[in-house]
């Protein structure tokens, strides 16, 4: 199969989140990128995919600035074949999908596989909005998936439970945790990567739907009340009287 | 400009999240001078749409195709488009739940609407852009989102925003015929509903516990508070990567967001990726045996001690409470 990958180039999971004193922008020194750990878990499930099917490519899809290369070789490293880089700083989800769809809507891929959030900005709305450019299905949130000829066998979340669904090639799909177990790249794929292609394309350009006009670190604590182990009726009460949660 | 909600029903009924949606569209309403009405998508029994009324919406358009009645976000992002622009909807406003998680994106690019996704708080209107806030890294920031285009779409992050009580007259219009099987994509087969317990996502009171518990045959104690309570139980996530739980209690960065009231953290260290997707819950109780673990930095209520003493003596203090109250 024909996969597409979309890949999301965000700051490691133990950042300590800060903002420029104006409270205009994130504060990116010093912060190690990662790749959104949710398209790691996409990416992995398309080799997979293929080593099932016995043959076919994947190509991560990336729109942002050259800091980001670093991770898109990891991704060639994992076993992706081929990488793009659309070349914009990436400022809204509305943005983002626009480009990927400029590139994939004449590509013919059979799948196209994301992640169900990145963790930076948490929107979620690239899959869905990529599915509608293209005029694709989209399952979001999905925890497996299986090919059979053009077919396709998905289970997602959903609010109370999860659903089983079938839904033909080609789809969007978004993957939640559970889909595997993200792949770690090895030397031999580390030593190939540096040699796969990386393809910087210009972006399109286009009008914003959304700015972020000031960011907010959340309110501080007020700190914690301790007590003891002897004092668990206490707390209770307090949850009651002073917390009014039960 | 009116505001359209999209008020999500599971097998016909409303559930907290989309009456919340509702009152928050009524709230938006009234900031921008103009009314709200609601679209309700599939069979729902009449009284149960007039229920809405309650929270002041004025008028429901009930879209009855019984296709409607297994959510799929193809079919179901035509049928809200199509209502919203012939209502000539300025503002369509939905649930950032799983649901509204799969519709809201189609809905925007159908509409040619910004998105804001995951809203906390009522927006703030600034000439002809609304000012949207909602949680950012995993909820170790805010950013206040300017939506740009004339129709927005904004989902509400559920157990944010206070229902407000505001009861209307309602007007219900039944309409049939906006979809077609055509319009479904994707074909549901088999839903699997989690029974016997309070699912995560929704629980305004949650028990959750973490590698402090030794092993899986130790849950029972943490199942007894969370019964004692009517909490919901979740765990850290080398609880489930050990499968002392099932994966979807995991709680996280990189596991479920939640927004409780009341979140009870037993045996929990309190990691960065952990306190990521709680640390947007109202209050929080930290039980741990070392006074250090970094949950007692964000935690209101905090106990120092071992889980395996506390959670008896605790759950019979809820026992007790509950029995009295
Ligand atoms: C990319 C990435 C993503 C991650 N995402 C998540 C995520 O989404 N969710 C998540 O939870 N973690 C996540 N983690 C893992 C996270 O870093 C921590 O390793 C994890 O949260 C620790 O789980 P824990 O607190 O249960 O275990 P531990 O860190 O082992 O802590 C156990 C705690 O229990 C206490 N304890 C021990 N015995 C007792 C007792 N008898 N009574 C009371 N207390 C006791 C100890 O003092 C300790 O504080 C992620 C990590 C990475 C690298």
């Amino acid at each position: 199969m024909k996969i597409l990958v979309c890949i999301s180039n965000v700051p490691d999971t133990t950042t300590k989140i800060t903002f420029s004193p104006d409270n205009k922008s994130f504060n990116a020194t010093g912060v190690q990128y990662i790749i959104n750990p949710y398209d790691e878990l996409a990416l992995t499930k398309a080799l997979e995919l293929n080593e099932v099917a016995g043959g076919g490519t994947v190509t991560v899809v990336h729109v942002g600035l050259a800091d980001a290369e670093p991770n898109l070789r990891k991704a060639l490293a994992v076993g992706a074949d081929d990488a793009v880089r659309i070349d914009a700083a990436p400022t809204d989800g509305f943005q983002v999908a626009s480009e990927i769809a400029t590139y994939a809507k004449d590509k013919q891929f059979d799948l196209i596989l994301c992640g169900r959030e990145s963790i930076d900005y948490n929107g979620g709305v690239v899959p869905g909005m990529l599915a509608e450019m293209l005029d694709l299905p989209e399952v979001n949130v999905i925890t497996s998936i299986t090919i059979n000829g053009g077919l396709s066998q998905v289970e997602r979340d959903i609010d109370g439970g999860r659903e089983a669904l079938e839904v033909s090639l080609p789809f969007v799909a978004s993957c939640q945790k559970e889909i595997t177990e993200p792949r770690i790249p090895n030397m031999r794929g580390i030593m190939m990567a540096r040699s796969k292609p990386l393809q910087v394309l210009p972006a399109q350009g286009g009008a914003l739907h959304t700015e972020v006009s000031e960011y907010a670190l959340p309110a501080a604590k007020a700190g914690c009340r301790f007590l003891e182990v002897s004092e668990v009726e206490k707390l209770v009460e307090l949850l009651h009287s002073e917390a009014k949660v039960i | 400009m009116s505001v359209l909600v999209f008020v999500e029903n599971h097998a016909g009924q409303f559930k907290k999240a989309a009456y919340e949606a509702a009152s928050y569209a009524v709230q938006l309403a009234a900031q921008m001078q103009t009314t709200a009405a609601a679209v309700v998508l599939g069979t729902v029994a009449e009284d149960t749409v007039r229920s809405l009324g309650k929270y002041g919406i004025q008028k429901v358009v009930c879209v009855q195709d019984a296709l409607l009645d297994g959510f799929e976000a193809h079919a179901a992002a035509k049928a809200v488009a199509e209502v919203a622009k012939g209502i000539g909807a300025g503002v369509v406003v939905l649930s950032n739940t799983y649901t509204g998680k799969a519709l809201a994106p189609r809905l925007a690019v159908k509409l040619q609407a910004a998105l804001a996704a995951g809203a906390v708080e009522l927006p703030e209107l600034n000439g002809q852009d609304l000012m949207v806030k909602r949680t950012v890294f995993s909820n170790k920031g805010f950013a206040d989102l300017a939506l740009k285009t004339a129709v927005k779409v904004i989902s509400i992050t559920p157990n944010s925003y206070k229902l407000v009580e505001n009861e209307v007259a309602i007007e219900v219009e039944n309409r049939n015929g906006v979809v077609s099987a055509a319009d479904f994509k994707a074909k549901v087969v088999e839903v699997k509903k989690v029974t016997g317990k309070i699912p995560l996502t929704e629980a305004e009171l949650v028990v959750s516990a973490g590698r402090g518990l030794k092993g899986p045959e130790n849950w029972h104690m943490v199942e007894n508070l969370a019964n004692a309570l009517g909490a919901a139980t979740a765990c850290s996530k080398p609880v489930s990567d050990m499968h002392w739980r099932p994966h979807d209690e995991h709680v996280g960065q990189t596991g479920i967001t939640i927004k409780p009231n009341l979140y009870i953290a037993i045996g929990i260290s309190g990691a960065i990726q952990h306190l990521a997707g709680v640390s947007g819950s109202k209050v929080i109780v930290a039980i741990n045996t070392d006074k250090d673990a970094p949950f007692f930095k964000i935690a209101d209520y905090g106990i120092v001690g071992d889980a395996f003493e506390v959670l008896p003596k605790l759950n019979e203090a809820i026992t007790k409470f509950k029995a009295a109250n």
